[in-house]
C-alpha cells in the first residue's frame, strides 16, 4: 500500500513545473512556477509520516481503517484520503488516584486537593471511611479496540478504576485495609478491572495496581494511633513484668540454693566433729581404764598448773588460823586505781 | 478563449465540485450515517466505514457516534431504607443501537443525555431507597478477617448480613433502566457505582464513632497490659515465697539431721563412762572459764593444798579429788 505514496516524489513534480514553465512564458510563468512548488511540498509532508519506537500507526482511508504501520518511516495518500492515528503501545501508562505527581524527580513532589480527595474518600464494609490513594499500570494492548471502540477510554478506564476499588474496599473491614488486607485488596481490584477491560473491550491491558497511602480519614487518624500506641504500652509493660520475673527468680533459685548447701556443710561438720570428739573420748577412756586413780589425780592437777597460774588474783587461807584475819588490799586487787 | 468563455468554464467546474463534493460522503470507523432526503430518513443506517455515494442536494448525511459514549451522572444525595443520607455517583455507558430510532426520537446527543439523566437517577434513586446502606457498600457476606493484634469491634449495622449486594444492586440498576432506553435507540451498556459517600453530618457522626470505637480498642489494650504485667508480678511473688520456703524447710531438715546423728555419736561414746566425761569436761571449763581477771579463792584444806604445809599430810588422809 505504501508504494503508491511514492508516486507522488519530488522529481515528477520538478518535472510537470518545468513543462508549464516552458509552455507559459512571460510574466505568469514564474507564478504558475511558484503555485507548482508549493503544491509539490504540500503533498510531500502530507504523504510522509513517520512511527516512533514505541508507537504504531493506524491508517484509514476514508475513515475506513486499512492498515497498522510498525516504527519507522511510512508514506500514505496525502490530502486527507488516508489519516493516520498513532496510538503508544509499548509505553507503560499510569494513572494515580487520590493524589497526583506534579514533578517526579529523586524526591518527587505531589499534589492534593479536592479532586482527588474526592477520589480517594470511601466507605469501608464495616461503614467507616478511609482515604485509599493507588495507581494503575496499563498497556495498549488492542490499539485497534483502544480507539474505535469506546470515546472517552481514558477518562471512562478512571471510572472503571474508581468502580473497582470502591467495591473491593466495600467488602472489606477497615482495619483490613490498614493492615492485614492490603494486598489482597490490590489483588481483587485488579482482577476486578481487568474484568471491567474486557466486559468494554478497551483493548487496555491492566498490569499492575498498587495501593499507596491508606489512611484512616483526617479527623480519626489520632485515635488510629492511640490504638498502636496502646498496643506499644501493652507489650512494653509485659515485657516489663518478665523481666523483673527473670531478673529475681533466677536469684532467689540461686540464694536458696546456697542456703541448702551451707545447711549441708554444717550437717557435715556437725557429725564429723562428733565423730572426732568421740573417737578421742573412745580412746582415752580405753587408756583411763587400765589405771584410773593415777589418770585421774594426773589429768586433774595438769588443769590445776594450767588453771591456776592464768588466774590474776589467788588467795588462799588456812581454817585453822583462827583470830588472823587476813589483810589484803581489796581496792588494789580489783585494780581500782586511788588518786 | 474570450472572457465570457472563462467565465462559463470556472461556474461549470465549480458546479462540477460542488455536485461531486455533495454525492459522496465519509463514514469512519466511529461512525453511522442516517441518510435522510428532504429531513426524511432514507433505508437503514450506514454502518461500513469508507467511501460512500448519495443523492446530491436532496439528500443528507446525518452522522452519529458508532462507540461506547460517556454519561457521568452527578452526585445525588440520596436516603437508603434504613434512612441514611449519601451521596451517590453513577457513571453509564451507553451506545447508539438504533440510530434511526435515535434520530427520530432524541435527535442529537444532548437530548440523549437529559434523557439518560433522568432515567438512569431515577432508578438509581429507586434501587437505593429500597435497600439499606450495607446492601451498596458490601459485594458478599465474606468474613473480615481479623488483624492480629488490633481485635476489632463492629457495629450492630455493619455486621448484617447481605441478601443483594453492590454487584447484584448496579445490575439491578441496569436492568430497570435497560427496559426504558431501547425506545430510544439506546443501548445501556453498563451503570456502575463510581462514588458513595456519607452527608457531611452523618459523616461527622461516623467519625465520632470511629473514634469511641478505637478509643474502646486502645483501653482494652492497656488494661490487658495491666491485667498480664499484674498477673506476672503475681506468677513471681508466688515462686518466691515457695522458692524460699522451700529452701528454709529443707536447711532445717539438713541441719537437724546433721545434730540428731551428732547427737547419737556423743552418746553413744560418752555412755561408755559417763563419769569420766563429767571429770574431763569439767577440767576443760576450768581452762577455759579462769583467766587473769579472775580471783581464786582457795582454802588450804583444799587436796591440791595438802602438801602445803607438810609433805607427810598426804599419807595420813588421802583422798581423790573431784
Amino acid at each position: 500500500m505504501a508504494n503508491y505514496g511514492s508516486g507522488f516524489d519530488q522529481d515528477a513534480f520538478l518535472r510537470v513545473a518545468r513543462e508549464t514553465r516552458e509552455r507559459l512564458r512571460g510574466s505568469w510563468r514564474w507564478v504558475w512556477g511558484a503555485i507548482a512548488v508549493i503544491v509539490g511540498l504540500a503533498t510531500l509532508s502530507s504523504a510522509y509520516y513517520q512511527v516512533e519506537p514505541d508507537e504504531v500507526a493506524l491508517v484509514t482511508r476514508f475513515g475506513r481503517f486499512v492498515r497498522t504501520s510498525e516504527p519507522g518511516p511510512h508514506t500514505k495518500f496525502p490530502f486527507g484520503i488516508e489519516r493516520v492515528q498513532k496510538v503508544p503501545v509499548q509505553r507503560q501508562l499510569k494513572q494515580e488516584f487520590g493524589f497526583r505527581t506534579i514533578h517526579a524527580d529523586i524526591q518527587s513532589s505531589y499534589h492534593r486537593d479536592e479532586q482527588t480527595a474526592a477520589e480517594s474518600t470511601m466507605l469501608t464494609g464495616d461503614l467507616n471511611v478511609a482515604t485509599v490513594e493507588w495507581i494503575v499500570q496499563y498497556k495498549i494492548s488492542d490499539p485497534y479496540k483502544y480507539l474505535f471502540k469506546l470515546r472517552d477510554v481514558d477518562e471512562t478506564f478512571r471510572l472503571m478504576a474508581e468502580a473497582s476499588m470502591r467495591t473491593v474496599v466495600g467488602d472489606h473491614s477497615v482495619t483490613e485495609l490498614l493492615t492485614v488486607g492490603r494486598e489482597a485488596i490490590a489483588a481483587k481490584a485488579k482482577e476486578l478491572l481487568s474484568n471491567l477491560c474486557r466486559l468494554y473491550d478497551n483493548g487496555i491491558s491492566v498490569q499492575q495496581l498498587v495501593l499507596q497511602d491508606v489512611d484512616p480519614p483526617e479527623p480519626v487518624k489520632p485515635s488510629f494511633n492511640d490504638v498502636n500506641q496502646a498496643i506499644q504500652e501493652r507489650e512494653r509493660s509485659i515485657n516489663e513484668a518478665w523481666a523483673e520475673y527473670n531478673r529475681e527468680i533466677p536469684r532467689a533459685r540461686g540464694l536458696a540454693e546456697q542456703k541448702i548447701e551451707a545447711a549441708e556443710g554444717y550437717a557435715v561438720d556437725r557429725v564429723n566433729r562428733a565423730k572426732g570428739d568421740a573417737q578421742r573420748f573412745v580412746a582415752l577412756e580405753e587408756q583411763y581404764r587400765k589405771a584410773p586413780d593415777v589418770t585421774r589425780t594426773r589429768l586433774y592437777l595438769e588443769t590445776m598448773s594450767a588453771v591456776l597460774p592464768a588466774a590474776g588474783k589467788k588467795l588462799i587461807f588456812d581454817d585453822k588460823a583462827k583470830g588472823i584475819l587476813p589483810l589484803f588490799p581489796l581496792g588494789n586487787a580489783v585494780g581500782e586505781p586511788k588518786p | 478563449m474570450s472572457l465570457r468563455g472563462w467565465l462559463l468554464a470556472g461556474a461549470a467546474a465549480v458546479l462540477v465540485l460542488a455536485t461531486l463534493s455533495s454525492a459522496f460522503y465519509t463514514v469512519s470507523e466511529t461512525e453511522q450515517v442516517v441518510i435522510t432526503q428532504f429531513g426524511q430518513p432514507i433505508g437503514q443506517a450506514v454502518t461500513t466505514p469508507g467511501l460512500h455515494v448519495k443523492v446530491p442536494f436532496a439528500q443528507e448525511a446525518n452522522v452519529f457516534d458508532k462507540r461506547w459514549l460517556e454519561w457521568n451522572g452527578s452526585a445525588n444525595q440520596l436516603p437508603t431504607r434504613d434512612k441514611k443520607y449519601i451521596w451517590v455517583e453513577t457513571y453509564a455507558r451507553w451506545r447508539i443501537d438504533n440510530p434511526l430510532l435515535f434520530f427520530q426520537r432524541l435527535r442529537d446527543e444532548r437530548g440523549a443525555q437529559s434523557r439518560l439523566d433522568d432515567i438512569v437517577d431515577g432508578e438509581t434513586r429507586n434501587v437505593i431507597a429500597n435497600h439499606n446502606l450495607i446492601e451498596v457498600v458490601r459485594t458478599s457476606n465474606r468474613a473480615f478477617e481479623r488483624a492480629e493484634e488490633a481485635e476489632d469491634v463492629m457495629d450492630e449495622e455493619a455486621a448484617r448480613q447481605v441478601e443483594l449486594g453492590r454487584d447484584k444492586i448496579t445490575r439491578l440498576i441496569l436492568e430497570r433502566a435497560s427496559r426504558v432506553v431501547p425506545d430510544y435507540g439506546i443501548e445501556l451498556v453498563d451503570v456502575q457505582i463510581q462514588r458513595i459517600n456519607y452527608i457531611e453530618t452523618v459523616q461527622a457522626k461516623v467519625f465520632d464513632r470511629m473514634i469511641s470505637e478505637r478509643k474502646r480498642i486502645a483501653d482494652r489494650h492497656r488494661s490487658e497490659g495491666q491485667g498480664k504485667s499484674a498477673e506476672i508480678r503475681g506468677k513471681k511473688e508466688r515462686e518466691l515465697k515457695v522458692i524460699e520456703s522451700e529452701a528454709y524447710r529443707k536447711t532445717q531438715e539438713i541441719m537437724g539431721r546433721g545434730d540428731a546423728e551428732a547427737t547419737g555419736i556423743y552418746a553413744a561414746a560418752y555412755s561408755r563412762n559417763p563419769e569420766l566425761y563429767k571429770f574431763l569436761r569439767s577440767m576443760d571449763t576450768y581452762r577455759a572459764t579462769v583467766d587473769k581477771d579472775s580471783w581464786l579463792v582457795l582454802s588450804t584444806d583444799a587436796d591440791l593444798f595438802r602438801y602445803l604445809q607438810s609433805p607427810d599430810a598426804g599419807a595420813a588422809a588421802r583422798k581423790p579429788g573431784k
